[in-house]
């Protein structure tokens, strides 16, 4: 299927097709997840009702690692493969990977004042490196505004995106290779998850929501920057 | 003499000459130093307690310094051309390069540490720590460094996005550098030097690579 939506046409025809019904997707699934976590789970019985951060907060930090990870394989196809479209996949996805990194700074930052008494910690190897991450977002996106000839960019920014994806493990094992504040793993880890189920399921949905949300604005995105490339063609042929 | 050293030895001379950056990288980071009393207050003991990772990160900026020209001022006269046609493979010219960028920028740094070190009170145990630990750690912002010249050889006025780019990837060596300095002023001992050797062994092995390719992609477009 990625190969035959290499082409621009078939591609724009495709997303045309599906944008609609992942729009629709997101708002349910969003929807759905809202109102169950915020008002269908019991409060925690130690952190009461600011628990319910987690449910904003967690797939936000799972989609800025996931979007990176994207992007990441879009910039080795785009290297290796020399897929059409797999630079615009990367370009796309960027500016959401950053927003929802953000996001997860932001909320990750207000939980931790109820629950461990400060807005930050600078010595916690997560929340370092997940700054850190937020920081090579922009600075991929800075060099592809920078350079100007979009194919020089696009092969300059994805080796910057494949040398900066070394911080993507070490976020995920931060947490197991330093114990200082952010909790350990729940979910991904040997032995299963250990958040209970009346958790566990409304959190699913959310990181699907959110994924789908992703997918929707990336599509979105992707058309954007098709439609740009061709005005800039039609510009420099009206211009020679 | 080997291409390699011939190289080498033509980029460490430009870097002396004048215009080449070697001092100024030197001056540069002396004056940062310097410059953080103004900010903090003359208080000596937290001076002291701070001035491991303000040399650190007075080095890093310092060595981002030069680097903008590292790759870029042999492309604009066609030098670069010339060596990627040479029998001296783009791997191995970067890594003659990081190495010159190094020895030209890196180490007076690291000459340099210990009587800035004197300047912000850093307490006596820190001094070894500190000149090792930069020792350790400046090739690897010299590798990772080439790596961001590379990737913005065709920008005019490259400098700020390299640093940008740059600043986030040193980081560990950052963390790890400032924390060695902070292990032996404290007496505890948490591994900090065996992180930061691996971060810099990582660094400056597989840099040549990324900046290697970063040098083909601005040259064959």
């Amino acid at each position: 299927m990625i190969t035959a939506l290499a082409n621009p046409k078939r591609f724009l025809d495709f997303s045309n097709m599906i944008a609609p019904w992942v729009c629709a997707a997101a708002i349910i699934l969003l929807g759905v997840g809202f109102y169950w976590a915020l008002f269908a789970t019991p409060p925690d019985y130690q952190q009461g009702q600011s628990v319910k951060i987690m449910f904003v907060h967690v797939p936000a930090a799972y989609m800025g690692i996931m979007i990176y990870g994207l992007m990441a394989g879009a910039s080795l196809v785009g290297l290796v493969f020399r897929h059409p479209l797999a630079d615009v996949a990367a370009k796309s996805a960027a500016p959401l990977g950053a927003a929802f990194t953000a996001l997860a700074l932001l909320t990750g930052s207000l939980w931790g004042r109820p629950m461990w008494g400060t807005y930050w910690q600078w010595g916690d190897a997560r929340l370092v490196s997940e700054l850190i991450l937020l920081f090579i977002y922009l600075g991929y996106i800075a060099l592809w505004n920078a350079i100007d000839d979009p194919v020089r960019a696009a092969k300059a920014a994805a080796i910057l995106s494949l040398v900066g994806a070394a911080d993507v493990p070490i976020i995920h094992f931060s947490v197991d290779w330093w114990n200082t504040l952010h909790q350990p793993a729940s979910i991904i880890r040997p032995g299963g998850p250990t958040i209970d189920k009346t958790f566990l399921v409304p959190l699913f949905i959310m990181m699907l929501g959110y994924t789908v949300l992703f997918l929707w604005l990336w599509l979105l995105r992707m058309q954007t920057e098709i439609f740009e490339r061709r005005a800039r063609a039609l510009m420099m042929a009206k211009g020679a | 003499m080997t291409a390699f050293s011939a190289l080498l030895m033509r980029d460490m001379r430009l870097a002396f000459r004048a215009g080449g950056g070697a001092s100024l990288a030197a001056a540069f980071f002396a004056l940062v130093s310097a410059l953080v009393p103004f900010g903090v207050g003359a208080d000596l003991v937290l001076l002291g307690r701070i001035a491991g990772g303000v040399l650190w990160v007075s080095a890093a900026l310092a060595a981002l310094l030069s680097l903008d020209r590292l790759f870029q001022a042999d492309f604009e006269d066609g030098t670069l051309d010339v060596l990627a046609l040479s029998p001296l493979s783009l791997e191995s010219a970067s890594t003659a390069k990081i190495l010159a960028h190094w020895m030209t920028t890196g180490l007076p740094l690291v000459v340099l540490s210990p009587v800035l070190g004197l300047l912000l009170n850093l307490p006596a145990p820190a001094y070894g720590a500190l000149v090792a630990s930069l020792a350790i750690g400046t090739p690897a912002l010299s590798g990772v460094g080439a790596i961001g010249a590379a990737l913005t050889l065709s920008i005019r006025r490259g400098g700020l996005i390299l640093a940008l780019i740059v600043l986030p990837l040193i980081t560990p060596a950052l963390i790890f550098g400032a924390g060695a300095v902070m292990d032996a002023m404290d007496g505890t001992g948490r591994g900090a030097f065996l992180f930061l050797a691996a971060f810099s062994v990582a660094a400056v092995a597989l840099s040549p690579f990324a900046a290697a390719a970063g040098v083909r992609l601005n040259l064959g477009g």
